[in-house]
């Protein structure tokens, strides 16, 4: 994965931003409508999908049995047998990584040992996720802690009130704290969209973000009222594009919370293939950050096998 | 220690009767012995030592037809014999199984491999609880089982673990009704129950009742496809169940399955760990493993969990492994290389994912066919010796949270033949007893069995139940009805409803007039939609079928249901089911009145639409109308009727049959009484709890979608009922394919019930099917029969086990 260094403060890169709300919904809602997969394209699809999920546990009843399980599950995310009537065994599916509070990183990084999967790296939320309303020390000493323990990505949450108050230097000046902070860890930034107010709002977060450092940006925590939906995304990686085209960094992209099922991830992949061209159709630079999107896409797969539709009991859970 | 030699058994006796026969056997058939000529032999082996025991004969179509002959010349008289009669000679095969115990126990040992202790304690007690049991069920049919029938000859397929107790299982149930059994034992254990057909003539059990026919695994198949074989009873592996399956597709043959499992043994930080421990040992090193109710998932909460593996491990090293004279054993051999081979390579598995593998290797002969007791840990939910059967004594161990959690993991799986849940806490027990989806749920105890508690699986482990009344009504079948006629045009499965036929166009519309204020203006367009999850959807493609009146006017439009209407609307029969099922019954019956209530407010509307759609007078019309309200009585009085039963078992405690919903069923409707037939198959269906995704008739729809307003007016919670209408063929195919249907009720062709049956193969769903043939559903017998009622529910046996005072 290259890293995106990111660059000086320049207030003239959040300059002239205009956002058309409509035109940006209708862009949004006509991309499913014309770009579609099905059959084995679809399966295949499906399975790069996989391969870009975050698979996340963030609540506060996770205990090393959870853990455990979802390892094992980013590891083996689709039934043995599955893969194995696609031709596919070989290509050792698995998931982007595994997404967990701090206190939980040891264990992940213990148990994906145990099972060989230590290629699949742990991400950390760090810096009093959800809300990040805890002060900037602790919010740093967060990021270190999980560091330490092993974790190779750290998902932060922006400062809200910078951005909405239009502190665009002082959100600059945290995040690029951050990203020191996290060393060798790659940084993926969580704007927390639905609480930023106005795209205008949520581009220049985006930009800020990248100037800072960031690896990745992120829709949102999960925990907010409105979380990933396509037309805010559509903002977000245009932002990246713009980025790309000023630094030539690719800066990766993380769509989180709400996305449930097969059909709705595709969408997302067309929107990246899209958009930004085929570079960020790959876990190096496009995760989905979700729980249970993968049961559905492991649903999506039992059917393009057997043609048949699945029971959920008859796919191990996470 | 070496004390080996005084506990092993003496066996003088035993190979006695081997000798006696020369240890040559063949078919036992019309109580004669037959050894015919030119056939291949088999040598059954013991797996202690691997000494061939006796040699005996590999059947062969010929052999079939003989002993299914036989059967069926004594199912003329064993049939008309009275209950009393057939009591007599059940009672007397009990009173001889017990004189000859000793030869039985070890003929069974040396022939599995099993430990003696288990087949003198276990298997055989078990098996004269089953005849007794049984004998007096014989004695009652005439009360208890008053609108039941013999079906005719039962071909009956036992494996290997349990070869005596197992064929009883079968064989009690089907004599104690009057059918006559023809037995195919298992390849690698056939000596029992060739014993046990000279036992049962010596007890007078007359010719041709009970007949034992020995060969491979293609025996089985001859057996159960032979014409004249009227139901098949089978206990196995889930393949084999499914290969059955289909070979006995639409031949009108009954079927039950028992078949493999993957059953959960929950330990609870409250239970009394040294015990359950101890129930660790009964639970997956019984019978060397080789139990298809075996605990071999041990899922223990995540606070007891390194302690209790640890206790496990220590009970462990003195396991001890042996031959199976040997009184002294824990544990023998398994039945034969090639189960040593599978257990290997699934343990292997394991291994090459990082998991702990821990053996107790010590102390294990070094001839025979032993495998070491095993306990995996390290492994989760994905991993292969999670999924599958090892059919070994292999336990693998998984954490969990909560009670919760424990639910959620037991139920993990495609299985779903047994379970048990260790805890002192009442509550906490009961809970997850009922929680959890299986046939047998043992408190405090695993592995116990009875014949007066039906046996037998939810999901991939089969349908039917061996044992207790349950188990009878797998060998009966209803007073009115015959053995459906065999239907001989061949159904191409691959292409049954795969595609919707094209539709005529009709111009003959009929839009009805309404004179207002003196004008005649047309009415207003009704649009027919589906119904489901609680409201009207229009369907997935939004195409129309044309609903035809008999004078050939189109009357109306449904929409043209496809396979994703079908997924929709299991779903949302899914997301109802918990809720529903939680209901009180009364809270059921009380819905299933209202709507009764409110259909006949609209009486008068709905015989208006009986006489358009079918043409029908208006007296007919008024007969189904006032049928099909009192039909909705007859049900909604059955919501709180027909939960359960307890059960007298031999166990010091309580034993309780619970009726569980069997999950979302799919019911498609037939043409005629268009409202009659479909209330009478949704009422029974609902009241037991059930979500349904019901087809109403393909030619007389309208009315089934008239109800839905009915239901909504009616607290009917969304995703109880859901309405799909279309082509019924399509439909049926989506909706047999559909994992996640646990039943299908198939009403309409011979070639659709053929369909339904072979499809229903794949994840071995249950099927009610009508083989093309009408029945009257006017007539009580016909149209609310007790049938309705067993394809509504399936048993569960919880077995709670009590006792707290000891002195004084």
């Amino acid at each position: 994965m290259t890293t995106n260094v990111g660059r000086d403060f320049d207030e003239s890169w959040l300059a002239n931003v205009h956002i058309n709300l409509p035109a940006i919904k209708r862009r949004a809602e006509s991309l499913s409508g014309r770009r579609t997969v099905k059959k084995q394209w679809q399966a295949a699809w499906l399975l790069r999908i996989t391969t870009c999920i975050d698979l996340t546990t963030l609540s506060g009843d996770d205990t090393p049995s959870n853990i455990q399980r979802l390892c094992c599950k980013a590891k083996h995310p689709i039934r043995y047998d599955l893969l194995a009537d696609m031709k596919v065994a070989h290509l050792d599916v698995s998931c982007g990584a595994v997404c967990v509070y701090p206190n939980r990183v040891a264990d992940c990084v213990k148990y994906l040992k145990s099972i060989g999967a230590s290629n699949i790296p742990v991400a950390s939320v760090a810096t009093g996720f959800p809300a990040g309303q805890t002060p900037l020390q602790t919010r740093l000493d967060e990021i270190r802690f999980a560091v330490s323990q092993g974790a190779q990505e750290i998902d932060v949450v922006i400062n809200r009130h910078y951005a909405l108050t239009g502190n665009w230097k002082g959100l600059y000046d945290e995040v690029r704290e951050m990203k020191i902070a996290c060393g060798d860890a790659h940084l993926k930034t969580i704007l927390a969209t639905g609480e930023l107010g106005s795209l205008v709002n949520v581009y220049k977060a985006s930009m800020v973000c990248m100037m800072a450092g960031a690896d990745f940006i992120k829709t949102s925590t999960g925990k907010e009222t409105v979380n990933a939906i396509l037309p805010v995304a559509l903002v977000m990686v245009r932002a990246i594009r713009e980025y790309f085209r000023r630094t030539g960094y690719k800066v990766g992209f993380k769509p989180a919370g709400g996305i449930r099922s097969a059909k709705d991830s595709l969408n997302w992949m067309i929107l990246m293939k899209e958009e930004l061209g085929d570079d960020w159709t790959k876990p190096d630079l496009f995760r989905i950050g979700a729980s249970g999107l993968l049961l559905d896409i492991e649903r999506q797969i039992f059917h393009f096998v057997t043609g048949r539709y699945a029971a959920v009991h008859e796919l191990p859970m996470a | 220690m070496s004390k080996e030699k005084a506990k092993t058994e003496k066996k003088d006796e035993d190979v006695a009767w081997l000798d006696d026969h020369g240890r040559q056997f063949g078919h036992f058939i019309d109580n004669k012995w037959t050894i015919p000529e030119n056939r291949k032999t088999y040598n059954t082996i013991c797996p202690s030592t691997g000494e061939i025991l006796a040699s005996t004969v590999q059947g062969e179509k010929e052999d079939v037809d003989l002993a299914v002959s036989a059967a069926r010349r004594a199912f003329e008289s064993w049939s008309k014999a009275s209950g009393h009669y057939r009591a007599r000679i059940l009672y007397s095969i009990a009173r001889h199984v017990q004189k000859h115990m000793r030869l039985l126990s070890v003929i069974e040992s040396l022939d599995n491999g099993k430990p003696i202790r288990e087949s003198r304690d276990s298997d055989i007690p078990t098996v004269i609880r089953h005849l007794y049991h049984h004998a007096g069920w014989a004695q009652l049919m005439d009360m208890e089982m008053a609108n039941w029938k013999p079906i005719g000859v039962v071909g009956a397929i036992v494996p290997w673990n349990f070869p005596l107790m197992l064929l009883t299982w079968k064989i009690c149930p089907a004599l104690a009704m009057g059918n006559t059994v023809v037995l195919k034992p298992a390849t690698y254990t056939r000596l029992s129950a060739l014993l046990f057909g000279e036992i049962c003539a010596e007890a007078g059990l007359p010719p041709g009742v009970f007949n034992v026919v020995t060969g491979a695994g293609s025996v089985g198949s001859m057996l159960a496809t032979h014409p004249d074989v009227d139901k098949v009873g089978f206990t196995g592996s889930t393949e084999v169940g499914q290969l059955l399956r289909r070979a006995t597709a639409g031949t009108g043959k009954k079927l039950s399955l028992e078949l493999g499992g993957k059953s959960p043994v929950i330990v609870f930080e409250s239970a009394d760990l040294d015990s359950a421990v101890e129930g660790v040992v009964d639970a997956i090193w019984f019978n060397q493993g080789q139990v298809c109710s075996a605990g071999s998932r041990l899922l223990l909460q995540e606070s007891i969990y390194d302690d209790f593996v640890q206790r496990v491990k220590s009970r462990m090293s003195h396991l001890r492994l042996g031959h199976c004279l040997d009184k002294t054993i824990d544990m023998g051999a398994v039945v034969d290389e090639s189960q040593l081979k599978s257990i290997e390579e699934l343990v292997q598995s394991a291994r090459l994912e990082g998991a702990q593998v821990y053996q107790m290797n010590a102390g294990i002969p070094k001839k025979g066919l032993y495998y070491p007791p095993t306990l995996i840990t390290g492994v989760q939910t994905v991993s292969r010796v999670v999924v599958e059967e090892i059919f070994g004594p292999v336990v693998v161990v998984l954490p969990f949270r909560t009670a919760k959690e424990a639910i959620e993991l037991g139920n993990n799986t495609k299985f779903g033949l047994a379970g048990s849940v260790w805890t002192e806490n009442v509550s906490l027990g009961l809970e997850v007893a009922l929680s959890l989806k299986a046939g047998s749920i043992w408190i405090n105890c695993h592995n116990l069995f009875d014949a007066a508690a039906g046996f037998g699986g939810y999901r991939q482990s089969g349908y039917g139940r061996d044992g207790g009344k349950e188990g009878l009504y797998e060998y009966v079948r209803p007073r009115w009805e015959g053995r459906p006629a065999v239907h001989s045009s061949p159904v191409d499965f691959k292409k049954f409803g795969d595609t919707i036929p094209s539709r005529p166009t009709f111009e003959n519309v009929d839009i009805a007039q309404l004179l207002i204020d003196g004008i005649m203006l047309p009415t207003i367009d009704r649009t027919y939609k589906m119904y489901y999850g609680g409201s009207q959807q229009r369907p997935d493609a939004p195409y129309s079928r044309p609903i035809v009146s008999p004078s050939g006017k189109v009357i109306g439009h449904v929409g043209e249901g496809n396979r994703k209407d079908i997924r929709n609307a299991v779903e949302a029969a899914h997301k109802a089911a918990p809720g529903w099922g939680k209901r009180a019954s009364h809270n059921r019956a009380q819905i299933v009145l209202y709507l009764v209530e409110n259909l006949e407010l609209r009486r008068q509307e709905f015989i208006g639409r009986l006489i358009l759609m079918t043409g029908c007078t208006e007296e007919v019309a008024k007969q189904e109308v006032d049928l099909s309200i009192q039909r909705l009585f007859h049900w909604g009085a059955y919501a709180d009727k027909y939960g359960g039963t307890v059960q007298e078992t031999t166990l010091y405690g309580a034993t309780v049959k619970v009726h569980d919903p069997v999950g979302v069923i799919a019911i498609v409707c037939p043409d005629d009484h268009p409202l009659l037939a479909f209330v009478s198959l949704l009422a029974p269906a609902i009241v037991r709890a059930n979500c349904i995704v019901i087809i109403p008739s393909q030619k007389h729809p309208l009315l089934a979608l008239d109800l839905y307003q009915v239901f909504d007016t009616s607290d009917l919670p969304g995703g109880v009922i859901n309405i799909v209408t279309g082509d019924q063929d399509h439909l049926t195919k989506y909706l047999t394919e559909h994992q996640d249907v646990q039943s299908v009720w198939y009403f309409g062709s011979a070639q659709g019930s053929a369909f339904v049956e072979y499809t229903s193969a794949e994840n071995v769903k249950r099927t009610w099917v009508n083989y093309g043939q009408s029945r009257d559903w006017t007539k009580p017998d016909q149209g609310q029969g007790e049938e309705f009622l067993y394809h509504s529910i399936q048993v569960k046996n919880i077995w709670i086990p009590m006792g707290d005072i000891y002195a004084n």
